[in-house]
């Protein structure tokens, strides 16, 4: 299943706070994108998702918003 | 085979947290970190928002040091529960509005709820004896101890052999002779030992981990306190305060002036909370309008403030927009306020 979360005008490390909280109530497999406007999550989405084992599927930038999107690999 | 005892650690993204988590699992402990997400944190915001700022690498420091470490970092929002420690800490205030102690009772006594929560065995700090003058001294370490409830399971392997035993070292989880005795604000014996263990790029904030430790920043929380009817705030009063330049003309409005494109372009976002102004006639800031304007006259002050923060501070004339909350506009011509009729104990 593919979620989005909205984490425009939120400053690191919120964005982060809220991915990490939201991929916890997801399962292996399910794809989440998260919309941002602040450029650190660039640099720390993908930190935490390695630390955690989530894979980085894309991550694009257009008009001043981030969209990455993030495979969920939680374990059962 | 006994198991492999577990530690969690508060990591705050200096180099101290670092080196504290680093001496532990060199002794064969499973290691994951919390960080606090108070809303007074450096990490973040202003370093996110102001544009001259951008070609520096953007990282959050926690992250970048869990990384180092290769430990799983937890990022726990306490915005809402953080705000009785700012405004009632149990033990003061230290030389601004930084509550050291009670803040770091609070986050140990949260640790520790952690730790219970997952089966872990104890909380690492990287706290140093005499590093700092209220919550890092001889007479207050053991005050977090016991009002955070950790006791025996708080652990600070830079300076643990001038300490009490630990459990950890009572239970043989650690060696007492593998912890560290640094105490005092030198922080040579911390930048030889992260050479040693070949650390380079790690943060070292002046000052303390938060804004509450920063002086203008301060006054400006206590500033904010004094002209509101309670001492609460949200997230984003206490953002605010790291943004722009405040300009209280009157005790029942101030002015935030963006100081730059970054700036601007953030307190823009602001613009259905607040009413705000900017020139037409002229390239200059975004500005809100925190309080309210009470007659003309408070208007036209304002405006000619802000005119003198535009390229036509020179001019005779500044044409300027105010918006309203619900983007009714209106159009206003002033001659700019010059410098040395900007008072000085208007500036925040
Ligand atoms: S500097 Fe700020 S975050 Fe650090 S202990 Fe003091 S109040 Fe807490």
């Amino acid at each position: 299943m593919k979620h989005q979360l909205n984490a425009r005008r939120l400053l690191c490390p919120l964005p982060v706070i809220r991915t990490q909280d939201k991929i916890a109530t997801l399962k292996t497999g399910d794809l989440l994108e998260v919309i941002c406007t602040d450029p650190g999550v660039k640099s720390d989405i993908p930190v935490w998702c390695r630390m955690n084992g989530h894979q980085i599927q894309n991550i694009q930038e257009q008009d001043g918003e981030i969209s990455i999107t993030i495979s969920v690999q939680n374990s059962p | 085979m006994s198991k492999q005892p577990k530690a969690v650690a508060l990591i705050s993204g200096g180099l101290d947290s670092l080196l504290a988590v680093k001496v532990i699992q060199e002794q064969g402990v499973y290691v994951e970190g919390i960080n606090f997400f108070t809303g007074f944190c450096v990490e973040g915001h202003t370093h996110a928002v102001r544009k001259k700022q951008q070609n520096k690498p953007k990282r959050n420091n926690a992250l970048w040091v869990a990384e180092q470490l290769g430990i799983k970092l937890h990022i726990i929002d306490i915005v809402e529960e953080y705000k009785d420690i700012v405004l009632n800490p149990k033990h003061g205030y230290g030389a601004n509005m930084n509550p050291c102690l009670d803040c770091k009772g609070f986050m140990v006594k949260k640790a520790t709820e952690w730790i219970e929560a997952h089966h872990f065995d104890f909380v690492i700090t990287g706290e140093v004896v005499g590093q700092r003058p209220m919550s890092q001294r001889h007479d207050t370490m053991p005050v977090i101890a016991a009002e955070s409830g950790c006791g025996e399971r708080l652990v600070r392997p830079l300076c643990g052999q001038l300490l009490p035993p630990t459990l950890a070292e009572k239970e043989g989880w650690i060696q007492r002779d593998k912890l560290l005795s640094f105490s005092g604000r030198n922080r040579t014996p911390q930048i030889r030992l992260a050479k040693r263990y070949g650390f380079v790029d790690y943060a070292q904030p002046a000052g303390g981990c938060c804004f509450l430790t920063d002086q203008n920043y301060s006054k400006k929380l206590l500033d904010l306190w004094q002209h509101r009817p309670t001492r609460n705030y949200t997230l984003d009063d206490i953002i605010l305060l790291k943004m722009g330049r405040h300009i209280r003309p009157k005790p029942y409005f101030k002015l935030i002036i963006g100081r730059e494109e970054g700036e601007n372009n953030f307190l823009r976002g602001y613009r259905k909370e607040f009413t705000h102004i900017y020139a037409t006639s002229h390239t200059g800031p975004l500005v809100l309008l925190d309080g309210k304007w009470l007659n003309d006259e408070d208007r036209t002050l304002s405006l000619r403030i802000i005119a003198r923060y535009t390229q036509g501070k020179n001019a005779d004339t500044v044409s300027l927009d105010v918006v309203d909350k619900n983007g009714n506009s209106q159009t206003f011509t002033v001659s700019p306020l010059q410098a040395n009729n900007i008072l000085h104990d208007w500036y925040l």
